[in-house]
């Protein structure tokens, strides 16, 4: 080392992971964070299918079974599916734009140790008299004391908690892939999951401040006897659904484009050929984030609309059948005329394709609003949308994490372990879930926690619960995959794949720097188009120099440590605990105001000295 | 690689074989087996979007397979593919095909979707009340001076003009081979018509998470022809216009008294008694006890020891009984009927 080392502190350890701002060791966190709470939703999806295995069983109880699904759907989606997709964006956003780090690494940190404490305040329901019990989409009044238990208020505020995490965190990526993109990138040469990434982004900033109104007078009428959504005092139920719906549309599309993006950058890689109708794929997912807001209706055709409001809705839902349609077909074009290699990302980014396709058909028919008063709230919807967010984004996440992880931890996942662990999910999917179209048209309602048995719904769900096995034993390998690789000594090179992009042209794992010299592009897939003309790197846009790095801290964690703890105070209605918890977020909030760190330098020595 | 022969081997082996164990599912609860106009409006939609979109499928899964089968990477393949840009005929091509698909979707659509949204008045449509209750369905006649609770009768081949509410939380009124939902919401009331072209029993559902007991908010729609109609509508309005009839058997007379005692306070039976509970002028008439098991005495005798074990989170308290009593109620309950 050399004697400027002392200029960066030396943290090491679990120290080193609170304090951290750095946003590769923040997407390990989110990664790790979600992972665990996957695992969580995954065991509670698969104690519903346990229940639902054969007619009036009990397995669980009635109040479990409906805690069982509010916890599923919130921590599927709030807490495992939400932060992986940050963790995949902060591990390759940056890198992919040519970025030492994103523009606000404080806030960053901050975003993640929110969304940790909003979630852990929220499974801790389970140990404090019960979990929430009023569905994921907690519609009023059953969610209203009156009707729900003590667990709403942990619904209530562990999801605002969160929910300025991922709003903070969904600014951050706005800013830095607007101001940080190497010279050259323009945005018609950023990678499709930057740009998925920006656009999700975009409706996070949109659609997050609905859910919190909706949550904040949700927790007036539960904390503090308001009446928002009390009709026996004036209130109206379905201003509920619509603040919720607004949020709950757009969240679809935060989900799913991500997944989009990473689709297009395996398939591409895998296929070695550049991204079939680039200019179309970028227009497309900006409509789809588009029309994302103009749709949250299509969740409420049942409520008593009218038909006007239900047609006006449907009619724009179909709409957007026509971009994602134009997606699946540049990516078979992006296939046809390539070379495709079957490693285990791309077997997750092929099998996507049917899979998606399924779950945009039947988004099609549930489109359609007389057809839908059928299908609205069946188990038809839970297959629906378990094909577009399992089907669809879990995909995507797979296909992302077997992609990008020797990128992130600078080891190879076993391929063999991967293939495996495909092949049982996949086929367990299916079984899970295409059964389920049919149990809904047959008339089995959604959220019921038995069916009797004269009404022929036995050996659907006897098949649906077989399939959870087999999803449980493709997750579990997934987890003996991780463990067997960590203990791995097998070194990932720098570009394994062949890769088109930037990230794959430095270190795996990269530096804390990323690049020593920000890069030059000259085009999109600017790393491929470097090695096609026989260049060994990327040309660089500076010349090598000291780079400048931000401090770590501690502030965010303590800042959502405050939050954390006000929020039990609010719900137990002691302002003691509140005011103490409320402290110590705002003295963290001054301390960072009044401390001017002014971050550290990596010398250029020690830059030469890692490269060598 | 044989992705899609996976692929298409649980489509077809699962997917058709569930289909063909089960059939369409039972013709009393399916939406495939439509019994009313409505219903069948709905599944002719549902066949046309599913022939258009599984039409889709097929072209999706021919290029996929085509693709993968042929452009899979070989052993010793050298050189790079050639990079293509992209293609603005097909480009354009995918975007309006989906568009003209979408056109043929939505004319029956909307036409379909107003036809549904009509509201008959009294003088072509029997008007219905539905009130929604944690976890039991109040049904009421205006125009006949008739209510009923968890059985709803109706009258073969004639519309039916709904108008439902919820008292506590937000339900959905479901008789999916008759037709699709609607909510019931709290504060507000919504409209729906329905008819029914064949007599016998159907499936009634709730559909929106209600509570605990959400899944066992089951009722019953007894279709009857139309002169079998107004003869219990007839018996009914007689019975709700008098006092309760004395009990003539001993046992029954003894339960009579507890139920006086006990359950007049919420449950109406002919013109006395709460509202908070079923009406059960017509109890001994029922499909099913508490909407979901079969109607034996001793279903009744469970229902009234704890009814919380049946339907767990219900507003009925545990009266205490002991066997006698119980019994005697029992007894009692089962001289209710109109028939």
């Amino acid at each position: 080392m050399s004697a400027h080392a002392s200029h960066a502190p030396k943290r090491s350890g679990l120290w080193d992971w609170l304090t951290t701002v750095d946003h590769k060791k923040i997407a390990i966190l989110y990664l790790i964070a979600g992972g665990i709470f996957f695992l969580a939703g995954g065991f509670e999806a698969l104690l519903i299918r346990l229940q639902l295995m054969y007619p009036e069983s009990s397995v669980v109880g009635a109040k479990t079974f409906n805690e069982l699904i509010t916890m599923h759907g919130t921590t599927m989606i709030f807490l495992a599916a939400m932060p992986i997709i940050f963790a995949l964006m902060n591990a390759v956003v940056p890198l992919q734009i040519g970025a030492r780090d994103v523009a606000f690494p404080f806030v960053n940190s901050l975003g993640f140790w929110l969304f940790f404490f909003g979630g852990v305040l929220l499974n801790t329901s389970w140990f404090l008299g019960g979990a929430p019990d009023a569905g994921w989409t907690s519609y009023t009044t059953l969610a209203l004391n009156q009707f729900s238990g003590h667990g709403v208020d942990f619904y209530v505020l562990g999801l605002q908690i969160a929910g300025i995490g991922t709003l903070i965190g969904g600014i951050n990526f706005l800013v830095t892939i607007i101001n940080m993109r190497a010279p050259g990138m323009t945005f018609m040469r950023m990678p499709m999951f930057t740009w998925s990434a920006f656009v999700t982004s975009g409706l996070i900033l949109f659609a997050f401040p609905a859910i919190t109104v909706g949550l904040v007078l949700l927790m007036f009428d539960r904390l503090f006897g308001g009446n928002f959504f009390n009709p026996d005092a004036g209130g109206n139920v379905v201003i509920w659904e619509h603040l919720f719906w607004i949020f709950g549309h757009p969240e679809v599309y935060i989900l799913i484009l991500p997944a989009f993006g990473v689709i297009s950058e395996v398939i591409s890689t895998f296929a070695r050929k550049r991204l079939f109708g680039y200019s179309s794929m970028v227009f497309a997912t900006a409509l789809i984030g588009f029309l994302g807001f103009m749709v949250w209706a299509h969740h409420m055709f049942t409520t008593g609309l009218g038909a006007i409001a239900n047609t006006l809705f449907g009619l724009a839902t179909m709409l957007i059948a026509v971009p994602t349609g134009i997606k699946i077909f540049n990516w078979l074009l992006t296939m046809w005329g390539g070379q495709i290699r079957f490693t285990s990302a791309n077997l997750w980014a092929v099998g996507f394709i049917p899979t998606f396709t399924i779950g945009g058909m039947t988004g099609v028919m549930l489109a359609i609003p007389p057809a839908d008063y059928q299908y609205h709230d069946s188990y038809f919807v839970v297959a629906h949308f378990h094909y577009v967010i399992v089907g669809g984004l879990i995909f995507g996440l797979f296909a992302g994490l077997h992609y990008w992880w020797p990128k992130m931890f600078g080891k190879m996942l076993n391929e063999t372990l991967g293939k495996w662990n495909f092949w049982t999910f996949f086929i367990g999917f299916h079984l899970t879930f295409f059964p389920q179209h049919f149990l809904g048209l047959m008339g089995m309602p959604r959220r019921v926690f038995t069916y009797l048995k004269d009404q022929n719904l036995d050996f659907g769900n006897f098949i649906s619960t077989i399939g959870a096995f087999g999803m449980t034993i493709g997750t579990i390998l997934f987890v003996v995959n991780i463990i067997v690789t960590a203990n791995s000594s097998k070194r990932a090179p720098a570009d394994p794949w062949d890769g088109r992009t930037l990230e794959w042209s430095i270190p795996s794992p990269p530096p804390e720097y990323n690049f020593a010299q920000t890069p030059l592009v000259r085009g999109l897939d600017a790393f491929w188009i470097e090695k096609v003309a026989g260049n060994k790197g990327m040309t660089p846009a500076e010349p090598l120099g000291d780079i400048h790095m931000p401090s770590p801290s501690f502030l965010p964690f303590m800042m959502s440590v405050g939050l954390f703890i006000a929020g039990y105070g609010f719900m137990y209605h002691n302002y003691v605990v509140v005011v103490i918890g409320l402290l110590v977020t705002f003295a963290c909030m001054f301390l960072r105001s009044v401390n001017d760190d002014p971050g550290y330098h990596i010398h250029e020595d020690e830059i030469e000295e890692v490269k060598a | 690689m044989k992705g899609w022969q996976q692929f298409w081997r649980q489509l077809s082996v699962f997917g058709l074989l569930a289909l063909a164990l089960t059939g369409c599912g039972r013709e009393e609860l399916s939406t495939l087996q439509p019994s009313g106009p409505v219903a069948a409006m709905q599944f002719d939609l549902m066949k046309l979007s599913s022939a258009i979109m599984i039409g889709v499928f097929i072209v999706v899964m021919l290029i996929f397979t085509y693709v993968l089968i042929r452009y899979r990477k070989r052993p010793g393949q050298q050189g790079i593919p050639k990079q293509v840009e992209g293609n603005h005929a097909l480009e354009i091509l995918w975007t309006v095909i989906p568009f003209l698909l979408l056109i043929v979707m939505a004319v029956p659509t909307v036409t379909t979707g107003f036809e549904l949204h009509k509201t008959y008045p009294k003088e072509e449509a029997l008007q219905v009340k539905v009130t929604a209750h944690q976890f039991w369905w109040e049904f009421e006649y205006p125009d006949l001076g008739v209510a009923t609770a968890q059985d709803l009768v109706l009258p073969v081949g004639k519309k039916v003009q709904f108008t439902v509410t919820s008292a506590d939380v937000m339900h959905a009124f479901w008789i999916p081979a008759l037709g699709g939902k609607i909510d019931t919401n709290p504060g507000q009331e919504n409209k729906i018509w329905l008819q029914a072209d064949k007599t016998g029993i159907f499936y009634g559902k709730c559909a929106e998470l209600c509570g605990a007991s959400h899944a066992l908010m089951d009722f019953k729609v007894e279709v009857m022809d139309q002169a079998a109609f107004d003869s219990w509508s007839k018996g009914m309005k007689g019975v709700q216009a008098a006092e309760p009839v004395a009990a003539s058997a001993a046992s029954a007379a003894q339960g009579q008294e507890i139920f006086n005692k006990s359950c007049l306070g919420c449950h109406a039976v002919a013109g006395k008694g709460g509202k908070m509970g079923p009406n059960l002028t017509n109890f001994a008439d029922r499909e099913r006890v508490a909407g979901i098991l079969a109607h034996t005495p001793e279903n009744v005798a469970e229902w009234l020891k704890d009814p919380q074990k049946v339907k767990p989170g219900n507003n009925m308290p545990n009266l205490n009984l002991d066997d006698a009593q119980t019994k005697a109620l029992v007894d009692y309950l089962q001289t209710l009927s109109v028939k």
